[in-house]
Protein backbone atom coordinates (compact mmCIF):
# COMPACT_ATOMS: atom_id res chain seq x y z
CA UNK A 1 0.00 0.00 0.00
CA UNK A 2 2.63 2.26 0.72
CA UNK A 3 4.08 1.20 -2.42
CA UNK A 4 1.08 2.39 -3.92
CA UNK A 5 1.00 6.18 -2.27
CA UNK A 6 4.36 7.02 -3.05
CA UNK A 7 4.08 5.99 -6.58
CA UNK A 8 0.87 8.52 -6.49
CA UNK A 9 3.10 11.12 -4.90
CA UNK A 10 5.84 11.02 -7.40
CA UNK A 11 2.72 11.29 -10.31
CA UNK A 12 1.69 14.11 -8.62
CA UNK A 13 5.22 15.34 -8.57
CA UNK A 14 6.60 14.66 -12.48
CA UNK A 15 6.37 18.27 -12.64
CA UNK A 16 9.25 18.79 -10.37
CA UNK A 17 10.96 15.77 -11.35
CA UNK A 18 10.87 15.90 -15.33
CA UNK A 19 12.96 19.32 -14.95
CA UNK A 20 15.10 17.63 -12.55
CA UNK A 21 16.37 14.84 -13.92
CA UNK A 22 16.54 16.70 -17.64
CA UNK A 23 19.55 18.50 -15.68
CA UNK A 24 20.63 15.62 -13.63
CA UNK A 25 21.49 13.83 -17.56
CA UNK A 26 22.04 16.65 -19.52
CA UNK A 27 24.26 19.03 -16.94
CA UNK A 28 25.33 16.96 -13.63
CA UNK A 29 26.32 13.66 -15.50
CA UNK A 30 28.33 15.14 -18.28
CA UNK A 31 30.55 16.26 -15.89
CA UNK A 32 31.22 12.92 -14.04
CA UNK A 33 31.82 11.56 -18.03
CA UNK A 34 34.40 14.63 -18.85
CA UNK A 35 36.34 13.76 -15.07
CA UNK A 36 36.10 10.07 -16.15
CA UNK A 37 37.56 10.93 -19.55
CA UNK A 38 40.26 13.20 -17.96
CA UNK A 39 42.00 10.47 -16.42
CA UNK A 40 41.49 7.91 -19.28
CA UNK A 41 44.39 7.49 -21.98
CA UNK A 42 44.73 9.25 -25.29
CA UNK A 43 44.63 6.98 -28.34
CA UNK A 44 43.92 6.99 -32.05
CA UNK A 45 40.52 5.62 -32.53
CA UNK A 46 36.53 6.83 -32.19
CA UNK A 47 36.35 7.57 -29.14
CA UNK A 48 39.66 8.45 -28.81
CA UNK A 49 40.33 7.44 -25.66
CA UNK A 50 41.00 4.07 -23.87
CA UNK A 51 38.44 2.97 -21.76
CA UNK A 52 38.84 3.42 -17.89
CA UNK A 53 37.33 0.31 -17.07
CA UNK A 54 38.41 -2.89 -18.11
CA UNK A 55 37.04 -7.00 -17.78
CA UNK A 56 40.06 -8.61 -17.68
CA UNK A 57 39.75 -12.30 -17.00
CA UNK A 58 36.44 -11.91 -15.65
CA UNK A 59 38.23 -9.14 -13.18
CA UNK A 60 37.39 -5.30 -13.21
CA UNK A 61 40.09 -3.89 -14.28
CA UNK A 62 40.50 0.52 -13.66
CA UNK A 63 42.96 2.12 -15.22
CA UNK A 64 43.32 5.63 -13.66
CA UNK A 65 45.91 7.63 -15.38
CA UNK A 66 46.87 10.97 -13.81
CA UNK A 67 48.94 11.44 -16.72
CA UNK A 68 47.08 14.24 -18.26
CA UNK A 69 47.07 16.69 -15.07
CA UNK A 70 50.63 16.01 -14.12
CA UNK A 71 51.04 16.89 -17.99
CA UNK A 72 49.10 20.09 -17.18
CA UNK A 73 50.92 20.91 -14.61
CA UNK A 74 54.35 20.50 -16.25
CA UNK A 75 53.78 22.44 -19.66
CA UNK A 76 54.16 26.10 -18.23
CA UNK A 77 52.13 27.16 -21.07
CA UNK A 78 48.89 25.74 -19.27
CA UNK A 79 49.48 27.33 -15.93
CA UNK A 80 49.96 30.54 -17.33
CA UNK A 81 46.88 30.51 -19.80
CA UNK A 82 44.93 29.62 -16.38
CA UNK A 83 46.19 32.55 -14.91
CA UNK A 84 45.94 34.75 -18.08
CA UNK A 85 42.63 34.32 -18.41
CA UNK A 86 41.79 35.12 -15.10
CA UNK A 87 43.35 38.28 -15.33
CA UNK A 88 41.45 39.28 -18.28
CA UNK A 89 38.28 38.20 -16.74
CA UNK A 90 39.32 40.24 -13.72
CA UNK A 91 39.96 43.48 -16.09
CA UNK A 92 37.25 43.15 -18.32
CA UNK A 93 35.04 43.03 -15.08
CA UNK A 94 36.15 46.10 -13.72
CA UNK A 95 35.86 47.83 -17.09
CA UNK A 96 32.22 46.68 -17.28
CA UNK A 97 31.36 48.14 -14.04
CA UNK A 98 32.88 51.52 -14.42
CA UNK A 99 30.65 51.70 -17.65
CA UNK A 100 27.65 50.15 -16.57
CA UNK A 101 27.69 51.42 -12.92
CA UNK A 102 26.67 54.62 -14.25
CA UNK A 103 24.21 53.38 -16.82
CA UNK A 104 22.65 51.92 -14.22
CA UNK A 105 22.08 54.63 -12.21
CA UNK A 106 20.68 56.63 -14.71
CA UNK A 107 18.24 54.11 -15.27
CA UNK A 108 17.56 53.79 -11.70
CA UNK A 109 16.91 57.63 -11.01
CA UNK A 110 14.83 58.42 -14.58
CA UNK A 111 11.49 58.73 -14.34
CA UNK A 112 8.51 56.39 -16.39
CA UNK A 113 8.66 55.41 -19.50
CA UNK A 114 12.24 56.78 -19.93
CA UNK A 115 13.06 54.36 -17.41
CA UNK A 116 11.50 50.96 -19.23
CA UNK A 117 13.17 52.96 -22.59
CA UNK A 118 16.74 53.35 -21.29
CA UNK A 119 16.01 49.40 -19.77
CA UNK A 120 15.30 48.25 -22.98
CA UNK A 121 18.04 49.76 -24.63
CA UNK A 122 20.74 48.11 -22.26
CA UNK A 123 18.61 44.55 -22.94
CA UNK A 124 17.98 45.12 -26.64
CA UNK A 125 21.60 44.28 -27.88
CA UNK A 126 21.70 41.43 -26.01
CA UNK A 127 18.84 39.79 -28.13
CA UNK A 128 21.09 40.38 -31.14
CA UNK A 129 23.68 37.68 -31.98
CA UNK A 130 26.80 37.85 -29.92
CA UNK A 131 28.81 36.43 -32.14
CA UNK A 132 27.88 39.60 -35.04
CA UNK A 133 28.14 41.97 -31.89
CA UNK A 134 31.85 41.16 -31.46
CA UNK A 135 32.48 40.92 -35.48
CA UNK A 136 31.33 44.28 -35.70
CA UNK A 137 34.74 45.46 -33.47
CA UNK A 138 37.29 43.82 -36.28
CA UNK A 139 36.11 46.44 -38.70
CA UNK A 140 36.51 49.44 -35.93
CA UNK A 141 39.58 47.77 -33.96
CA UNK A 142 41.80 47.15 -37.30
CA UNK A 143 44.95 49.08 -37.74
CA UNK A 144 43.32 50.14 -40.95
CA UNK A 145 39.76 50.53 -39.38
CA UNK A 146 36.91 52.86 -38.26
CA UNK A 147 38.98 53.88 -34.90
CA UNK A 148 42.03 54.88 -36.54
CA UNK A 149 40.81 56.53 -39.48
CA UNK A 150 38.71 58.54 -36.86
CA UNK A 151 41.49 59.68 -34.74
CA UNK A 152 44.03 59.82 -37.67
CA UNK A 153 41.42 62.76 -39.48
CA UNK A 154 41.07 64.50 -36.20
CA UNK A 155 44.75 64.73 -36.20
CA UNK A 156 44.89 62.93 -32.37
CA UNK A 157 47.41 60.25 -33.83
CA UNK A 158 49.78 60.30 -36.63
CA UNK A 159 50.54 56.27 -36.56
CA UNK A 160 47.91 53.81 -36.01
CA UNK A 161 47.25 51.89 -33.03
CA UNK A 162 47.78 48.62 -33.08
CA UNK A 163 44.33 47.66 -30.88
CA UNK A 164 43.03 44.54 -32.90
CA UNK A 165 44.88 41.22 -31.94
CA UNK A 166 45.77 42.51 -28.18
CA UNK A 167 44.35 42.40 -24.83
CA UNK A 168 42.77 45.63 -25.27
CA UNK A 169 40.28 44.54 -27.97
CA UNK A 170 39.73 41.38 -25.76
CA UNK A 171 38.71 43.88 -22.45
CA UNK A 172 36.80 45.61 -25.06
CA UNK A 173 34.98 42.91 -26.33
CA UNK A 174 33.84 41.33 -23.09
CA UNK A 175 33.22 44.27 -21.49
CA UNK A 176 30.96 44.93 -24.93
CA UNK A 177 29.06 42.17 -24.95
CA UNK A 178 28.60 41.87 -21.32
CA UNK A 179 27.66 44.68 -20.11
CA UNK A 180 24.04 43.90 -19.89
CA UNK A 181 24.49 41.53 -17.43
CA UNK A 182 26.33 44.12 -15.25
CA UNK A 183 24.37 46.71 -15.81
CA UNK A 184 20.50 44.54 -14.70
CA UNK A 185 21.99 43.42 -11.11
CA UNK A 186 23.10 46.67 -10.18
CA UNK A 187 19.78 48.86 -11.56
CA UNK A 188 17.78 46.03 -9.34
CA UNK A 189 20.26 47.49 -6.46
CA UNK A 190 19.67 51.00 -7.26
CA UNK A 191 16.05 50.87 -7.86
CA UNK A 192 15.66 49.01 -4.44
CA UNK A 193 17.63 52.27 -2.68
CA UNK A 194 16.00 54.34 0.00
CA UNK A 195 15.63 57.69 -0.97
CA UNK A 196 15.50 59.23 2.18
CA UNK A 197 18.53 57.79 3.56
CA UNK A 198 20.86 60.43 0.82
CA UNK A 199 18.11 63.45 1.86
CA UNK A 200 19.60 62.97 5.29
CA UNK A 201 23.21 62.61 4.26
CA UNK A 202 23.05 65.59 2.39
CA UNK A 203 20.96 67.14 5.08
CA UNK A 204 24.14 66.41 7.11
CA UNK A 205 26.02 68.20 5.07
CA UNK A 206 27.83 65.37 2.93
CA UNK A 207 28.29 66.70 -0.62
CA UNK A 208 27.06 64.29 -3.54
CA UNK A 209 30.41 62.11 -4.07
CA UNK A 210 30.64 61.76 -0.39
CA UNK A 211 26.64 61.08 0.14
CA UNK A 212 27.60 58.67 -2.89
CA UNK A 213 30.43 56.89 -1.73
CA UNK A 214 29.20 56.48 2.08
CA UNK A 215 25.87 55.84 1.06
CA UNK A 216 24.76 54.78 -2.11
CA UNK A 217 27.69 52.61 -3.37
CA UNK A 218 27.99 50.34 0.05
CA UNK A 219 24.34 49.79 0.24
CA UNK A 220 24.87 48.53 -3.49
CA UNK A 221 27.71 46.52 -3.16
CA UNK A 222 25.09 43.05 -3.73
CA UNK A 223 24.39 44.39 -6.76
CA UNK A 224 27.83 44.95 -7.62
CA UNK A 225 28.94 41.11 -6.36
CA UNK A 226 26.09 39.76 -9.13
CA UNK A 227 26.78 41.79 -11.60
CA UNK A 228 30.45 41.50 -11.81
CA UNK A 229 30.44 37.45 -11.14
CA UNK A 230 27.63 37.51 -14.08
CA UNK A 231 31.00 39.23 -16.22
CA UNK A 232 33.75 37.50 -14.23
CA UNK A 233 32.88 33.42 -14.45
CA UNK A 234 31.48 33.17 -18.06
CA UNK A 235 34.58 35.81 -19.33
CA UNK A 236 36.96 33.07 -17.46
CA UNK A 237 36.17 30.45 -20.16
CA UNK A 238 35.48 33.16 -23.18
CA UNK A 239 36.59 31.55 -26.87
CA UNK A 240 34.97 34.05 -29.36
CA UNK A 241 36.19 37.12 -28.19
CA UNK A 242 39.84 36.15 -27.78
CA UNK A 243 39.95 34.19 -31.03
CA UNK A 244 38.47 36.95 -33.06
CA UNK A 245 39.54 39.87 -31.50
CA UNK A 246 42.80 38.59 -29.47
CA UNK A 247 46.24 38.01 -30.92
CA UNK A 248 47.71 34.59 -31.14
CA UNK A 249 49.58 35.19 -27.70
CA UNK A 250 46.41 35.85 -26.37
CA UNK A 251 46.25 32.90 -24.12
CA UNK A 252 43.07 32.38 -22.74
CA UNK A 253 42.14 28.91 -21.27
CA UNK A 254 38.81 28.66 -23.35
CA UNK A 255 40.69 28.62 -26.26
CA UNK A 256 43.53 26.36 -25.08
CA UNK A 257 40.48 23.74 -24.38
CA UNK A 258 39.15 24.40 -27.72
CA UNK A 259 42.29 23.87 -29.47
CA UNK A 260 43.31 20.31 -28.07
CA UNK A 261 39.53 19.47 -28.75
CA UNK A 262 39.37 20.47 -32.41
CA UNK A 263 43.05 20.74 -33.66
CA UNK A 264 45.25 17.96 -31.29
CA UNK A 265 42.04 15.90 -31.16
CA UNK A 266 43.28 15.03 -27.57
CA UNK A 267 39.92 14.36 -25.97
CA UNK A 268 41.50 13.41 -22.38
CA UNK A 269 43.44 16.64 -22.02
CA UNK A 270 40.80 19.07 -23.14
CA UNK A 271 39.30 16.95 -20.17
CA UNK A 272 41.59 17.38 -18.07
CA UNK A 273 41.73 21.13 -18.62
CA UNK A 274 37.89 21.23 -18.19
CA UNK A 275 38.01 20.02 -14.73
CA UNK A 276 40.49 22.12 -13.48
CA UNK A 277 38.48 24.97 -14.89
CA UNK A 278 35.80 24.29 -12.84
CA UNK A 279 37.95 24.48 -10.07
CA UNK A 280 38.98 27.82 -10.80
CA UNK A 281 35.11 29.13 -11.51
CA UNK A 282 33.55 26.83 -8.80
CA UNK A 283 34.11 29.06 -5.88
CA UNK A 284 32.57 32.61 -7.55
CA UNK A 285 29.78 30.28 -8.68
CA UNK A 286 29.41 29.34 -5.20
CA UNK A 287 29.22 32.74 -3.77
CA UNK A 288 27.05 34.07 -7.00
CA UNK A 289 24.59 30.92 -5.84
CA UNK A 290 24.62 32.29 -2.21
CA UNK A 291 23.76 35.76 -3.11
CA UNK A 292 20.62 34.08 -5.65
CA UNK A 293 19.38 32.62 -2.48
CA UNK A 294 19.32 35.56 -0.57
CA UNK A 295 17.71 37.94 -2.89
CA UNK A 296 15.19 35.16 -3.53
CA UNK A 297 14.50 34.59 0.12
CA UNK A 298 14.26 38.50 0.64
CA UNK A 299 11.69 38.77 -2.06
CA UNK A 300 9.43 35.68 -1.44
CA UNK B 1 22.48 66.48 -6.71
CA UNK B 2 25.25 67.27 -8.90
CA UNK B 3 26.22 63.63 -9.23
CA UNK B 4 23.27 62.90 -10.42
CA UNK B 5 22.94 65.70 -12.51
CA UNK B 6 26.27 66.36 -14.72
CA UNK B 7 28.94 63.33 -14.25
CA UNK B 8 26.91 60.14 -14.14
CA UNK B 9 24.23 61.40 -16.87
CA UNK B 10 27.37 62.16 -19.08
CA UNK B 11 29.35 59.08 -18.21
CA UNK B 12 26.04 56.67 -19.13
CA UNK B 13 25.40 58.53 -22.39
CA UNK B 14 28.73 57.06 -23.41
CA UNK B 15 27.84 53.89 -22.11
CA UNK B 16 24.68 53.67 -24.34
CA UNK B 17 26.74 54.93 -27.54
CA UNK B 18 29.28 52.58 -26.48
CA UNK B 19 26.62 49.94 -26.67
CA UNK B 20 24.79 51.22 -29.89
CA UNK B 21 27.96 52.69 -32.25
CA UNK B 22 29.24 49.13 -33.25
CA UNK B 23 25.62 48.38 -34.13
CA UNK B 24 25.37 51.56 -36.17
CA UNK B 25 28.29 50.91 -37.80
CA UNK B 26 27.55 47.22 -38.77
CA UNK B 27 24.19 48.43 -40.32
CA UNK B 28 26.05 51.34 -42.44
CA UNK B 29 28.27 49.68 -43.45
CA UNK B 30 26.09 46.22 -45.01
CA UNK B 31 24.89 49.62 -47.42
CA UNK B 32 28.43 50.03 -48.53
CA UNK B 33 29.41 49.15 -52.15
CA UNK B 34 33.55 48.56 -51.55
CA UNK B 35 34.14 45.54 -50.32
CA UNK B 36 36.89 48.08 -47.78
CA UNK B 37 35.47 49.09 -44.44
CA UNK B 38 37.24 52.13 -44.32
CA UNK B 39 36.46 53.29 -48.02
CA UNK B 40 32.81 54.59 -48.43
CA UNK B 41 32.21 53.40 -51.90
CA UNK B 42 28.30 54.69 -52.42
CA UNK B 43 25.12 53.17 -51.20
CA UNK B 44 24.23 49.68 -52.94
CA UNK B 45 22.44 46.58 -51.85
CA UNK B 46 24.74 44.02 -53.65
CA UNK B 47 25.42 42.41 -50.07
CA UNK B 48 21.92 41.40 -49.64
CA UNK B 49 21.89 40.37 -53.03
CA UNK B 50 24.85 38.07 -52.12
CA UNK B 51 23.65 36.71 -48.70
CA UNK B 52 20.23 35.58 -50.67
CA UNK B 53 22.37 34.04 -53.42
CA UNK B 54 24.66 31.61 -51.23
CA UNK B 55 23.13 28.59 -51.08
CA UNK B 56 25.90 27.81 -47.64
CA UNK B 57 24.61 30.42 -45.39
CA UNK B 58 20.47 29.51 -46.83
CA UNK B 59 20.77 26.36 -45.67
CA UNK B 60 22.74 27.03 -42.28
CA UNK B 61 20.21 30.04 -41.58
CA UNK B 62 17.21 26.91 -42.23
CA UNK B 63 18.89 24.29 -39.90
CA UNK B 64 19.41 27.20 -37.25
CA UNK B 65 15.82 28.05 -37.28
CA UNK B 66 14.90 24.43 -36.69
CA UNK B 67 16.85 23.82 -34.14
CA UNK B 68 15.71 27.02 -32.21
CA UNK B 69 12.23 26.33 -32.76
CA UNK B 70 12.24 23.06 -31.56
CA UNK B 71 14.95 23.66 -28.84
CA UNK B 72 12.97 26.59 -27.95
CA UNK B 73 10.00 25.03 -27.03
CA UNK B 74 11.37 21.65 -25.14
CA UNK B 75 13.21 24.73 -22.96
CA UNK B 76 9.95 26.65 -22.39
CA UNK B 77 8.16 23.21 -20.95
CA UNK B 78 10.90 22.33 -18.67
CA UNK B 79 12.07 26.32 -17.98
CA UNK B 80 7.99 26.22 -16.48
CA UNK B 81 7.66 23.46 -14.74
CA UNK B 82 11.26 24.06 -13.33
CA UNK B 83 9.84 27.81 -11.90
CA UNK B 84 6.82 26.36 -11.17
CA UNK B 85 8.99 23.86 -8.46
CA UNK B 86 10.71 26.80 -7.24
CA UNK B 87 8.56 29.34 -6.54
CA UNK B 88 5.41 26.89 -5.48
CA UNK B 89 6.10 23.51 -4.55
CA UNK B 90 8.29 23.88 -2.06
CA UNK B 91 7.44 20.69 -0.51
CA UNK B 92 9.51 19.26 -3.59
CA UNK B 93 12.36 17.28 -2.16
CA UNK B 94 15.32 17.53 -4.92
CA UNK B 95 14.47 21.54 -4.87
CA UNK B 96 18.21 21.92 -3.70
CA UNK B 97 19.27 20.01 -6.41
CA UNK B 98 17.00 21.72 -8.45
CA UNK B 99 17.76 25.08 -7.68
CA UNK B 100 21.18 24.71 -8.07
CA UNK B 101 21.23 22.78 -11.63
CA UNK B 102 19.24 25.44 -13.17
CA UNK B 103 21.19 28.47 -12.18
CA UNK B 104 24.30 27.01 -13.03
CA UNK B 105 23.82 27.05 -16.84
CA UNK B 106 23.38 30.49 -17.15
CA UNK B 107 27.45 31.40 -16.00
CA UNK B 108 29.03 28.14 -16.75
CA UNK B 109 31.37 28.32 -19.38
CA UNK B 110 30.46 27.53 -23.19
CA UNK B 111 33.16 25.50 -23.86
CA UNK B 112 32.96 23.34 -20.50
CA UNK B 113 29.24 22.43 -21.51
CA UNK B 114 29.86 21.93 -25.25
CA UNK B 115 32.87 19.29 -23.59
CA UNK B 116 30.73 17.78 -21.31
CA UNK B 117 27.93 17.64 -23.91
CA UNK B 118 29.41 16.10 -26.15
CA UNK B 119 31.05 13.29 -24.34
CA UNK B 120 27.88 12.62 -22.65
CA UNK B 121 26.40 11.77 -26.17
CA UNK B 122 29.75 9.69 -27.22
CA UNK B 123 29.31 7.76 -23.80
CA UNK B 124 25.49 7.48 -24.24
CA UNK B 125 25.95 6.47 -28.32
CA UNK B 126 28.00 3.46 -26.15
CA UNK B 127 25.73 2.54 -23.87
CA UNK B 128 22.05 2.46 -25.44
CA UNK B 129 22.45 3.67 -29.09
CA UNK B 130 20.71 6.87 -28.49
CA UNK B 131 21.51 9.59 -29.86
CA UNK B 132 23.17 7.57 -32.47
CA UNK B 133 25.62 9.68 -34.34
CA UNK B 134 25.79 13.74 -33.62
CA UNK B 135 23.38 16.90 -35.61
CA UNK B 136 20.18 17.83 -35.15
CA UNK B 137 18.92 16.00 -32.04
CA UNK B 138 22.20 16.45 -30.01
CA UNK B 139 22.37 20.26 -30.69
CA UNK B 140 18.64 20.96 -29.74
CA UNK B 141 19.27 18.82 -26.67
CA UNK B 142 22.19 20.89 -25.77
CA UNK B 143 20.45 23.70 -26.34
CA UNK B 144 17.35 23.11 -24.55
CA UNK B 145 19.37 22.33 -21.57
CA UNK B 146 20.98 26.09 -21.40
CA UNK B 147 17.50 27.87 -22.87
CA UNK B 148 15.58 26.05 -19.81
CA UNK B 149 17.75 28.03 -17.69
CA UNK B 150 16.73 31.07 -18.77
CA UNK B 151 12.57 30.37 -19.23
CA UNK B 152 13.38 29.19 -15.33
CA UNK B 153 15.04 32.58 -13.92
CA UNK B 154 12.31 34.54 -15.93
CA UNK B 155 9.34 32.72 -15.48
CA UNK B 156 10.54 32.14 -11.86
CA UNK B 157 10.50 36.32 -11.52
CA UNK B 158 7.10 36.82 -12.88
CA UNK B 159 5.52 34.32 -10.84
CA UNK B 160 7.10 36.09 -7.53
CA UNK B 161 5.75 39.34 -8.80
CA UNK B 162 2.01 37.64 -9.57
CA UNK B 163 -0.95 38.22 -7.68
CA UNK B 164 -1.91 35.36 -5.77
CA UNK B 165 -5.23 35.91 -4.95
CA UNK B 166 -6.73 34.91 -8.28
CA UNK B 167 -5.36 31.49 -7.82
CA UNK B 168 -6.40 30.91 -4.19
CA UNK B 169 -10.27 32.56 -5.47
CA UNK B 170 -10.20 30.00 -8.68
CA UNK B 171 -9.46 27.17 -5.59
CA UNK B 172 -12.18 28.09 -3.28
CA UNK B 173 -14.56 28.37 -5.94
CA UNK B 174 -13.39 24.32 -6.55
CA UNK B 175 -11.27 24.47 -9.54
CA UNK B 176 -8.44 21.67 -9.63
CA UNK B 177 -4.97 22.30 -9.50
CA UNK B 178 -4.52 21.59 -13.07
CA UNK B 179 -7.47 23.82 -13.93
CA UNK B 180 -6.38 26.90 -12.06
CA UNK B 181 -2.93 26.68 -13.55
CA UNK B 182 -4.47 26.18 -16.95
CA UNK B 183 -7.29 28.97 -16.48
CA UNK B 184 -5.28 31.76 -14.18
CA UNK B 185 -1.63 30.70 -13.49
CA UNK B 186 -0.45 30.33 -17.93
CA UNK B 187 -2.96 33.33 -19.25
CA UNK B 188 -1.19 35.42 -15.88
CA UNK B 189 1.94 34.74 -17.34
CA UNK B 190 1.55 34.54 -20.66
CA UNK B 191 3.73 37.84 -21.87
CA UNK B 192 7.00 36.02 -19.91
CA UNK B 193 6.30 33.04 -21.20
CA UNK B 194 6.14 34.61 -25.07
CA UNK B 195 9.52 36.44 -23.89
CA UNK B 196 11.11 33.56 -22.39
CA UNK B 197 10.28 31.35 -25.61
CA UNK B 198 11.55 34.17 -27.75
CA UNK B 199 15.56 34.36 -25.71
CA UNK B 200 15.51 30.89 -25.54
CA UNK B 201 15.01 30.98 -29.49
CA UNK B 202 17.75 33.89 -29.94
CA UNK B 203 19.97 32.26 -27.90
CA UNK B 204 20.08 28.80 -29.45
CA UNK B 205 20.18 30.82 -33.03
CA UNK B 206 22.90 32.15 -32.01
CA UNK B 207 24.93 29.82 -30.23
CA UNK B 208 28.54 28.65 -31.68
CA UNK B 209 30.35 27.30 -29.18
CA UNK B 210 28.03 24.53 -27.77
CA UNK B 211 26.53 23.94 -31.01
CA UNK B 212 30.16 22.97 -32.55
CA UNK B 213 31.27 20.96 -30.21
CA UNK B 214 28.05 18.50 -29.90
CA UNK B 215 26.93 19.09 -33.95
CA UNK B 216 27.99 16.22 -36.00
CA UNK B 217 28.86 16.43 -40.07
CA UNK B 218 26.47 18.10 -42.42
CA UNK B 219 24.91 19.52 -39.77
CA UNK B 220 26.60 23.00 -39.92
CA UNK B 221 24.38 26.10 -37.79
CA UNK B 222 24.45 29.39 -39.09
CA UNK B 223 26.90 30.81 -36.50
CA UNK B 224 29.07 28.14 -37.66
CA UNK B 225 29.46 28.95 -41.46
CA UNK B 226 29.53 32.69 -40.09
CA UNK B 227 32.40 32.11 -37.75
CA UNK B 228 34.38 30.74 -40.36
CA UNK B 229 33.52 32.51 -42.79
CA UNK B 230 34.91 35.74 -40.08
CA UNK B 231 37.71 34.04 -38.71
CA UNK B 232 39.16 34.98 -42.68
CA UNK B 233 38.55 38.23 -42.58
CA UNK B 234 35.41 41.20 -42.86
CA UNK B 235 33.18 40.14 -44.93
CA UNK B 236 30.50 43.03 -45.98
CA UNK B 237 27.29 40.00 -46.58
CA UNK B 238 27.86 39.28 -42.84
CA UNK B 239 27.22 42.60 -42.66
CA UNK B 240 24.04 42.23 -44.18
CA UNK B 241 22.71 39.36 -42.36
CA UNK B 242 23.57 41.03 -39.10
CA UNK B 243 21.73 43.82 -40.44
CA UNK B 244 18.39 41.79 -41.05
CA UNK B 245 18.91 40.42 -37.21
CA UNK B 246 19.19 43.70 -35.85
CA UNK B 247 16.04 44.91 -37.94
CA UNK B 248 14.12 41.61 -36.99
CA UNK B 249 15.08 42.20 -33.35
CA UNK B 250 14.72 45.83 -32.94
CA UNK B 251 11.18 45.62 -34.89
CA UNK B 252 10.46 43.27 -31.67
CA UNK B 253 11.72 45.66 -29.25
CA UNK B 254 9.83 48.40 -30.16
CA UNK B 255 6.58 46.23 -29.93
CA UNK B 256 7.56 45.28 -26.74
CA UNK B 257 8.23 48.85 -25.33
CA UNK B 258 4.79 49.79 -26.70
CA UNK B 259 3.14 46.56 -25.20
CA UNK B 260 4.71 47.62 -21.54
CA UNK B 261 3.60 51.26 -21.95
CA UNK B 262 0.14 49.88 -23.03
CA UNK B 263 -0.03 47.36 -19.92
CA UNK B 264 1.20 50.33 -17.52
CA UNK B 265 -1.39 52.70 -19.06
CA UNK B 266 -4.38 50.34 -18.15
CA UNK B 267 -3.00 49.56 -15.02
CA UNK B 268 -2.91 52.83 -13.71
CA UNK B 269 -6.17 53.68 -15.50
Amino acid sequence: MRLVAKLKSLQRDWVSWVPTLWLGVFFLIPFLVVLKISLSQATIAMPPYLPLFDWVESALEIRLDFGNYLFLIDDPLYGAAYLESVRIAFVSTVITLLIGYPMAYMIATAREPRRTLLLLLVILPFWTSFLLRVYAWIAILKTNGLLNGLLMSLGLISEPLVILQTDLAVYIGIAYTYLPFMVLPLYASLSKLDRTLLEASEDLGATPWISFVTVTLPLTIPGVIAGSLLVFVPAIGEFVIPALLGGNDTLMIGKVLWNEFFANRDWPIASAVAIIMLFVIVGPLMWLNRINSKTEEATS
Amino acid sequence: MRLSRYVFPVMASLGFGFLYAPILILVIYSFNESKLVTVWGGFSTRWYVELFQDPQILDAAKLSLQIAASSATIALVLGVAAAMTLVRFRWFRGRTWLAGMVAAPLVMPEVITGLSLLLLFVALDNWIGWPSGRGVTTIVLAHATFGMAFVAVIVQARLRDMDRTLEEAAMDLGARPTTVFLTVTLPTIAPALVASWLLAFTLSLDDLVIASFVSGPGSSTLPMVVFSKVRLGISPDINALATLMILIVGLGGVFGFWQMRRSTHRRSA
